[in-house]
């Protein structure tokens, strides 16, 4: 069948020009919660062209980080209470050291992966099967899918990209590894139980019957700015807009990531200068998170989506 | 032998600890009797006394009648406050519906009188265990709506928490499951599981805390509760709830608002 994406007109090609540092809102880390690793940097087998720091294969702005580099974080993140650890990309089964560091992340606390699972034959699963197995916490596989069928996601993240994806998806869940899928809403909002109920039965069919999905808003930042529109040049968060705004729904509030490169306030920043926090994590716990890109704008107006679940959700006083 | 209620700063041997209630008055009954029969000096629930059950007003004497001090649910918070819904923070659309559903057959059936009680209820209750200085809370000491799963709770974690609120034993429920892990010498978390409903388990037993101390070692009984399953299956029915929640009731299996479920306790359900 041919579920078209709903018609979108590119206006900007710009992630924006970061607000004036001076002037822009500033968030403290209430808390620790989530420790994110750049485990794969940029480089990613696919170029998606809604990716929202612009991944690819030949995106090498960040490397992959070394097993060691990653114990060094997890042993500090001992010390400051961190309840759940992500480990991001790029696509982080390109990283060869991937098995041994989820390992590693898994023996001290609940570990999620944000994979595009098209790197995940069947060794690779039993061997994420083994670790999840001798694991007191859960290991996440978050697949990333845009579309119930080929033609759909593919437009999107590549060719054979979907099939590659829903046949692992398919591994994951024959191991008991249940996957949590998002997927991206890239169709209009009247379309939503005609495509999910789609997307459901195609699951169904490589055995994933009771499955865990996330329905990500579009980020208009990165490749997806291209894609669709990027912000408006005032769609960004000033000192106003946090006045009566919780601040722990942002994630920054709740979360650092580390890189080879230093340690950036969230995910979503990594491609500017005023995410970076800090050399070290210790360093940047300290440090408030400045709120002067579009991209913090998203998350003022989702929330912070990227995590697993609202665990923390702010009390509606 | 007597059973009293959990009296802040008071120093007990042998407390029962009761989560979730969810309008299942039948079991919280039977759990008192129960706890009563095994010599629990004192009882305490922590909180969430309404919600997918049937007739809220009905767990209110209950608790009134054996002086059950209440810990601050999200629940609890929510009916009191007349706020738009239980605060548990679900995305899904098909857990947002039945959350919703139960949500407002909870709030048009709980009484004034019932509601400006619960706007009385404390955020925690600490008491001593033994030696052990004991905080008593919804979710974790932090927040009323966080979750602690098994799987998803680090024991540095913990730790912290600990730290950060000067209590050696957290006890806590809001997720439905009961768990419970110690560290260091006199250290330990205590999820108490919930009276309301099942544990995703298979089993129609719903599950309570029997806490116990000597000196600094602490015991954790979690003790299956059975009770008449069917008679509030059949409430449920004549209260038209829906009928996912009343299949949880007979079979011990989930239904609805699975998102919340980590990936491990997730595979250990059924759905």
């Amino acid at each position: 069948m041919g579920i078209q994406l709903p018609q979108t007109s590119p206006r900007s090609t710009s992630v924006g020009s970061a607000t004036d540092l001076a002037e822009a809102p500033t968030v403290e880390l209430r808390a620790l919660d989530q420790l994110w690793f750049q485990v794969a940097g940029t480089v990613c087998n696919l170029r998606c062209n809604h990716c929202f720091i612009s991944c690819s294969p030949d995106n090498h702005s960040f490397w992959f980080m070394s097993r060691e580099e990653v114990n060094e974080a997890l042993q500090t993140s001992v010390r400051l209470g961190v309840k759940e650890y992500y480990f991001t990309g790029g696509e982080p089964f390109m990283n060869r050291d991937i098995l041994g560091i989820l390992g590693d992340a898994l023996a001290l606390g609940p570990t999620t992966v944000l994979t595009n699972a098209t790197l995940l034959p069947q060794r690779t699963v039993e061997a994420l099967a083994r670790r999840s197995a001798r694991s007191p916490y859960t290991l996440e596989l978050r697949v990333s899918i845009d579309g119930v069928t080929a033609e759909m996601n593919d437009a999107i993240r590549g060719e054979g990209s979907f099939t590659r994806a829903i046949d692992a998806v398919g591994r994951l869940a024959a191991a008991g590894l249940l996957p949590i899928i998002t997927t991206m809403q890239t169709w209009a909002e009247s379309e939503t139980d005609r495509i999910l109920g789609h997307f459901r039965s195609i699951l169904a069919e490589v055995g994933y019957d009771r499955p865990r999905l996330k329905i990500l808003p579009p980020l208009r930042i990165g490749a997806e700015a291209a894609r669709d529109r990027g912000y408006d040049d005032f769609e960004r968060v000033t000192a106003d807009m946090m006045t009566e705004y919780p601040a722990e729904l942002l994630l920054c509030s709740g979360a650092r990531l580390v890189t080879t490169s230093g340690v950036w306030a969230c995910p979503i920043l990594l491609d500017h200068e005023s995410g970076r926090l800090a050399d070290t994590l210790d360093e940047a716990v300290e440090a408030p998170a400045v709120l002067a890109e579009q991209a913090c704008y998203t998350c003022w107006v989702n929330g912070a989506i990227c995590s697993n679940m609202p665990g923390f959700a702010a009390d509606p006083a | 032998m007597t059973m009293a209620g959990v009296e802040p700063g008071a120093m007990y041997t042998r407390v029962a600890a009761f989560g979730g209630v969810y309008s299942n008055h039948l079991a919280l009954s039977a759990a008192i009797q129960d706890a009563r029969a095994r010599g629990a000096e004192a009882a305490i629930c922590l909180g969430d006394l309404g919600a997918f059950g049937p007739n809220p007003d009905k767990v209110f004497p209950l608790l009134r009648e054996h002086g059950i001090p209440v810990v601050r649910g999200n629940y609890d918070d929510a009916i009191a406050r007349g706020l738009d819904d239980c605060q548990c923070g679900y995305t899904d659309p098909r857990d947002n519906h039945y959350a919703r559903l139960s949500y407002q057959y909870t709030f048009r059936n709980t009484s004034p009188e019932n509601r400006q009680w619960m706007d009385t209820f404390p955020e925690e209750v600490r008491f001593r265990l033994g030696d052990l200085d004991v905080l008593a809370c919804h979710g974790s000491p932090r927040q009323t709506n966080e979750f602690l799963w098994e799987s998803a709770t680090p024991t540095h974690f913990l730790d912290k928490l600990a730290d950060d609120f000067g209590a050696d034993v957290i006890v806590g429920t809001h997720t439905g499951i009961h768990w419970t892990r110690s560290w260091g010498e006199r250290r330990a978390y205590v999820n108490v599981g919930a009276l309301g409903r099942p544990a995703n388990d298979g089993r129609t037993d719903v599950w309570y805390a029997l806490l116990g101390a000597a000196g600094s070692a602490l015991s954790v009984d979690f003790v299956p509760v059975r009770y008449d399953h069917e008679a509030l299956a059949s409430e449920m029915r004549d209260e038209e709830l829906p009928e996912e929640f009343v299949e949880t009731i007979l079979t011990g299996w989930w239904t609805t608002c699975l998102e919340i479920l980590p990936g491990k306790e997730r595979a250990a359900g059924r759905f």
